[in-house]
């Protein structure tokens, strides 16, 4: 999963570049990334010949098509948006006649899940509280992803993150409003540090990062097991809870994140800072030098190389902090109160990192399409709470996303398969 | 030594062969076909996912034909589907390869827990079928040879997979095209394809374990069986160093340590199950830290292949 090949540059370029791509001439050299970056705006009447590998003249000027680019635009983002519509419909009508087939009632089923996640009295704010972690933890794998590095241990981070969190605010004998600072800081830290062991044997012992960071996913939860049943860790004193309970200190109010109240719906002011933080990393990729860099790495680690991106640094840091940002997640989980009550627990992320993975990739690392995609499938989440009274199993929700997510990734790739197959005819017409 | 008496007590109980090779073998039908599909530069994390199709359509397939037999089949059928999703959108639509694997590994746990809960299929444990003399071998005899049919198929999946990578033409594609897809495509190999196919071995082979699991090992189905284990088969993989041999040996070892933190405590003793359970995976990443030649992944895994890219 290299960021360079993902369909997505080349698919929002068929947009633009649709009428002229039959006349790109396309060299097949295998030792460039992307030859469109070679003859890009090049048209037929500017054309200087150009030697081919093997040191002949390999094209011919072709005489000028009529342009059509803007009506093509049109077609093109027609197009996008029918195949959308038709594949989310058809995950939803596969979705609704699995229940009817089993005798449910898809209308019911529906109605459930809208008053569980939107239409109940608070329950936008209770989705607004899982939608915070998750995109927290999208936000900082659409990083690591730009970078062409493969997190895939987001859950183990989450969790490390919301245990350091956890370890500051409860067993440090310190109080007072800034306290729940020192949580966050500690959450990031906690995180970060888990995403640096990868980082270092990436770096250091050329270690896959995908393989380490996926192991680490295990041995943080087995850690944190570990610290839940020793009390010179993160278990709480025996008295105030049960015998056998493995849990933390609940955290003290004052270490809380505030909850704020609108319209009826109460959800943690942690929601705005992910939002300013989805606002910073988009505007932090898409316009800053950093970011760019990192989009070198991510698209060709040799040119970035002789451009001078040290792929050590900007890709460590991009790994660290995207670890960061899940620890980040886990310490507002604990703080914000959707989640385990401001208590750590066994099993306490519940596959939020998994699922924030999956919403930085369906939103093909854009920050701004990760907020929508991660509050919808918040609502999933939260909406699955009220199937109890259809008499429906809750796990239905589970079957809605996956099937919404294989209809999200199908459209792109079927332009991205055609606009391949389109250059590479392109060429071999030619040769 | 307490805790030498412990290992001593363990080490001669039968139960612990027997408990530690239900998991190890288990572990081993979705490591065997996860390791065909890793030597082809696939890291397939649908493999939970096909697991837990399989184990719910052999318990599904048990309740309405009674059938061993088709039961077994059902649930490759459905492994198989499983596997073709992961196969065509990863290397046929070029959609990212863990945002399938992840979604499926949602939906089927999705899928099998609705649909149980309508269907809810009743089994029990199949009957196993002693070899004689063999299982007559003190301590491990029991736990290798007085088995339901099931778990000697892993007997023939095993050499099977070795034979079909390393001795078929097939299998030399299949390796090159996790080496090197560039070189491969231009040398006439179906790159994607030999991919495709070697998802589709997975799923083969974790019908087979999905199917063990609920008719051999647990005897019904919940739909936590699978529980994350389909995870620990892909991390035997990386274990072993991507050899055959040493993915069993992870199995074996993993799966003495799944059984260790269940018949530990039975015995007496107290453990830590925490420490020991992380610490076969440790030992993993250590080992491909130090031994960074030699425990080398097939150099294009998980990098999708699309023509003309690259």
């Amino acid at each position: 999963m290299r960021a360079g090949h993902e369909p997505e540059a080349a698919a929002s370029e068929t947009v633009g570049r649709a009428g002229t791509s039959s006349r790109e001439p396309v060299r097949r050299d295998h030792d460039h990334g992307h030859h469109h970056d070679h003859h890009h705006g090049a048209s037929a009447d500017q054309f200087v010949p150009e030697l081919g590998t093997d040191g002949t003249l390999t094209e011919e000027p072709h005489a000028p098509r009529p342009d059509r680019t803007t009506r093509d635009r049109a077609t093109a983002v027609g197009e996008m948006v029918g195949l959308y519509t038709a594949c989310i419909a058809a995950a939803l009508v596969l979705s609704a006649l699995l229940v009817e087939a089993t005798g449910g009632s898809s209308t019911e089923v529906f109605s459930a899940l809208l008053d569980g996640s939107l239409r109940g009295p608070g329950r936008i704010g209770d989705t607004i509280g899982v939608a915070v972690p998750l995109l927290l933890v999208a936000l900082g794998t659409i990083i690591s992803n730009r970078a062409g590095l493969v997190n895939i241990g987001q859950e183990g981070q989450l969790y490390l993150g919301a245990a350091f969190g956890a370890y500051v605010g409860t067993r440090l004998d310190i109080a007072g409003p800034h306290v729940l600072l020192l949580v966050l800081v500690a959450s990031v830290l906690g995180g970060a540090l888990w995403a640096g062991i990868a980082t270092v044997l990436r770096y250091r012992r050329n270690v896959p990062e995908v393989l380490t960071t996926l192991l680490l996913v295990t041995i943080a939860a087995q850690l944190v097991g570990y610290g839940l049943k020793n009390q010179w860790l993160l278990l709480a004193p025996a008295e105030g809870r049960s015998n056998r309970q493995q849990i933390s200190e609940q955290l003290d109010p004052s270490t809380r994140i505030g909850r704020v109240t609108w319209f009826g719906n109460e959800f943690p002011t942690s929601a705005f800072v992910a939002v300013v933080l989805a606002i910073v990393v988009a505007v932090a990729m898409t316009r800053t030098i950093w970011g760019l860099r990192l989009r070198l790495l991510g698209h060709n680690p040799r040119t970035a190389q002789r451009a001078g991106v040290a792929a050590s640094r900007y890709g460590g840091g991009a790994l660290l902090i995207s670890g960061g940002f899940a620890g980040l997640a886990g310490g507002m989980m604990l703080a914000g109160g959707d989640f385990g009550n401001y208590t750590l627990v066994p099993g306490f992320p519940a596959t939020i990192g998994w699922t924030g993975l999956l919403v930085a990739l369906v939103s093909r690392q854009r920050a701004s399409v990760a907020i929508l995609i991660a509050v919808v499938f918040a609502a999933l989440r939260t909406g699955s709470g009220f199937l109890a009274s259809t008499g429906v199993e809750r796990r239905i929700t589970n079957v809605v996303q996956g099937l919404l997510v294989l209809a999200l990734l199908i459209p792109p790739a079927l332009l991205f398969l055609r606009q391949r197959r389109r250059a590479l005819n392109s060429g071999r017409d030619r040769t | 030594m307490d805790v030498l008496s412990a290992i001593g007590d363990v080490l001669t109980s039968d139960a612990t062969y027997i408990n530690a090779l239900t998991f190890a073998v288990f572990l081993a039908f979705g490591a065997s076909g996860e390791w065909v599909a890793e030597r082809s530069g696939t890291l397939n994390i649908s493999v939970e996912a096909m697991l837990l199709g399989g184990a719910f359509a052999a318990a599904v397939g048990m309740d309405k034909t009674g059938n061993e037999l088709a039961a077994v089949l059902i649930a490759v059928v459905a492994a198989v589907a499983v596997s073709a999703v992961q196969a065509n959108m990863s290397h046929r639509l070029a959609a990212n390869q863990f945002v399938v694997g992840l979604t499926l590994n949602i939906l089927v746990l999705g899928l099998a827990s609705f649909l149980a809960s309508e269907l809810s299929p009743t089994t029990s444990k199949a009957s196993s079928q002693r070899i004689p003399l063999l299982a007559d071998i003190p301590l491990i005899g029991a736990a290798l040879f007085d088995r339901t049919w099931m778990f000697y198929l892993i007997y023939a999946v095993v050499p099977i997979c070795w034979w079909i990578v390393f001795r078929t033409r097939w299998g030399l594609e299949l390796r090159a095209a996790g080496e090197n897809p560039q070189s491969s495509d231009v040398s006439g190999i179906d790159v994607n394809r030999r991919r495709r196919q070697g998802i589709y071995v997975v799923g083969i082979t974790s019908g087979l374990g999905g199917a063990y699991l609920v008719l051999g090992a647990v005897g019904q189905f919940e739909d936590s069986i699978v529980g994350g284990r389909g995870f620990i088969a892909l991390i035997a993989v990386i274990f072993g160093g991507w050899t055959l041999r040493g993915t069993i040996a992870g199995c074996v070892l993993f799966g003495a340590v799944l059984s260790f933190r269940l018949s530990l405590p039975a015995l007496g003793y107290q453990l830590n199950g925490d420490l020991l359970t992380s610490l076969p995976f440790v030992v993993t990443i250590v080992a491909m830290s130090l031994f960074a030649t030699r425990v080398r992944p097939p150099a294009a895994l998980a990098q999708p292949f699309i023509r003309g890219l690259k």
